[in-house]
């Protein structure tokens, strides 16, 4: 399948970036390029096939429910573009 | 007296011990030689002072008779390892002035090993590319020159790393390797490089691109080079969810290129119509000099083969567009605020105006192959694939212990030549993929050079947790490639 322009905006409108028209319209050539491509994977019979959840085969760990970090308020926000009063600030979000 | 930045990591770290010259004199030499390569552009920041403190330590170490195992070796770290107090970009504008307040966990382990930081490489923007030209910070340049004259690929993502070490600005660098990133650059500039299995090196404190296939490497000019590095990054880390919970074996000691006993599968699958005829019969010499070593050659098939990289393009940008998610201009990193912008209008513009078009396709990419009523056939349908992928290496292994391949399907390419295509340069990584896919361990090193002069790689595949047996077969072609030729100085 192909996708148009609009299909570009909705897709880049949830990937929260920002295109122009003109940028959506450059992106539809170079998108279905890739996705033609890939989509010879449907060919490939996969009846039984489990998909791949850990390459290689790993358990997972569990620790104790228990603090083992924090107290570092100021290093996690000393590459915030914007803190104030010990808080990430962010434009208003509720009018 | 010899040049210091000649030496490898294991003549320097012997020559240091037995006080043939100080820490001080070689960081010095290869801080001397970055500082005129800027035209190679393989640093995005360089830190002669960081590397300079290391060296005086490990002066005072030796003078105190407390050597540690990277003493007095100074190395270059890829710029996607979060290093504390200096800024960490995966060269792109969105990091551009974050300064980490951690540090990753395999530079962390370099550095108690007794290494020195010359700098943080340059590389493809988020490790996503094959040329080093996605950069925010411009194009790496190959100390190796095209016969016309044109300035080359170092290859891709971890550029800088290849680019610095075969210009000799340090003797082995950090990589990251997620369909290539360490092998395909390593074999474009004559140096050698390993991916270990997944999950032998921390992934904690590294910028994430596809966490179920990114992983740390060794990039250095030597085999036994790569084990030193290696067994100084690997080991269990309960930060990483993935990380495995098994010791860190001597891989330096357990260097042999005795391959009695050895079965070395050629699997047929690599061999597609019009392969590069010289890259063929690198790979026919490579055969030979297995044999040499006492490895037995059997033919072996790895049918699901060509549908790796569609694969990888699923996997990839889907883990991409999740682990990309975080740059929201709120907590570090770039932000843009439009005049009058509320919340989603800014972190659309901080995104639009922080990624490289690179990133951007690959975010798309991911995002609509996760997105309702595409997600089971692209997303599903790939990670089904990838099951078979990884069963074909399961069969093969069960008639030879490690397969031997080309490296790239070709040698350094022109900078610019592919940038237009983006399904070209995707092309550039169809030998890698399939190994990063099944998480396997896998060497690159250098074979010969072109009739242009170019090096050309060859490539070692081996079982989950054998990097022991991918190093000792890749120091056995090592030993009888004799490879020596290196760049001409033209910067």
């Amino acid at each position: 399948m192909s996708i148009d322009r609009d299909t570009v905006k909705k897709v880049a409108g949830l990937a929260r970036i920002a295109v122009t028209d003109d940028e959506a319209q450059a992106l539809v050539p170079e998108l279905n390029n890739i996705l033609g491509w890939v989509e010879q994977l449907g060919e490939v019979d996969v009846s039984g096939v489990e998909p791949m959840t850990a390459v290689i085969p790993n358990h997972l760990r569990l620790r104790d429910d228990v603090v083992t970090d924090g107290n570092v308020r100021d290093r996690v926000l000393a590459n915030a573009p914007q803190a104030e009063h010990g808080f990430f600030a962010v434009p208003k979000v509720i009018e | 007296m010899t040049d210091l930045t000649n030496l490898t990591v294991a003549e320097i770290r012997d020559g240091f011990r037995d006080g043939e010259f100080s820490a001080r004199e070689v960081t010095e030499a290869f801080s001397a030689n970055i500082a005129a390569a800027k035209t190679l552009n393989a640093f995005i920041v360089e830190t002669p002072d960081a590397a300079l403190a290391a060296a005086d330590a490990a002066d005072a170490a030796r003078a105190s008779g407390a050597l540690k195992p990277l003493s007095g070796v100074p190395i270059g770290m890829k710029d996607l390892f979060c290093t504390q107090g200096t800024q960490t970009t995966a060269a792109s504008h969105i990091l551009e002035g974050f300064v980490p307040q951690y540090e990753s966990t395999v530079s962390a382990k370099l550095w108690s090993a007794g290494a020195g930081m010359l700098g943080k490489l340059n590389m493809d923007q988020f490790a996503m590319g094959s040329s080093n030209e996605t950069s925010a910070f411009g194009n790496v340049v190959s100390p190796w020159k095209a016969a016309d004259g044109k300035a080359l690929t170092p290859g891709g993502s971890s550029g800088g790393s290849s680019s610095a070490i075969a210009a000799r600005l340090c003797p082995a660098a950090t990589g990251t390797d997620t369909g290539g990133s360490i092998r395909q650059p390593a074999s474009f500039t004559g140096i050698s490089g390993i991916k270990p299995t997944y999950g032998r090196c921390s992934r904690w404190g590294i910028v994430a691109f596809a966490s179920s296939l990114d992983q740390a490497g060794a990039m250095a000019r030597t085999v036994r080079d790569n084990a030193i590095l290696l067994e100084n990054m690997a080991g269990f880390d309960p930060k990483d969810s993935t990380s495995l919970d098994l010791p860190v074996p001597q891989w330096e000691a357990g260097l042999s290129s005795d391959l009695r006993g050895k079965k070395v599968g050629i699997p047929k699958e690599y061999r597609p119509d019009g392969l590069n005829p010289e890259i063929a019969a690198l790979w026919d010499k490579g055969v030979a000099w297995l044999k040499d070593a006492g490895a037995e050659i059997v033919d072996v098939s790895l049918p699901h083969t060509q549908y790796a990289l569609p694969t990888y393009y699923i996997i990839a940008p889907a883990e991409a567009s999740s682990n990309l998610a975080r740059y929201d201009g709120v907590r570090y990193g770039q932000r843009v605020l439009p005049d009058g912008a509320g919340l989603q209008d800014m972190y659309a513009a901080t995104r639009a105006a922080g990624f490289g078009d690179e990133v951007k396709r690959r975010i798309m990419i991911g995002t609509y192959v996760l997105s309702a009523g595409f997600y089971d056939a692209y997303y599903t349908q790939a990670c089904k694939v990838r099951t078979l992928i990884a069963r074909d290496f399961e069969q093969a292994f069960t008639q030879c212990d490690l397969l031997l391949t080309p490296t790239a399907p070709s040698a350094a390419f022109a900078l610019g030549e592919k940038q237009a295509d983006p399904l070209a340069m995707y092309l550039n990584d169809v030998f890698t993929v399939p190994a990063s896919l099944a998480g396997l361990p896998a060497m690159s090193l250098p074979g010969g050079l072109d009739s242009a002069g170019l090096p050309l790689g060859l490539q070692i595949i081996g079982r989950p947790l054998d990097e022991q047996g991918v190093l000792n077969a890749s120091l056995a072609l090592e030993e009888r490639a004799g490879f020596t030729a290196r760049a001409e100085k033209w910067w």
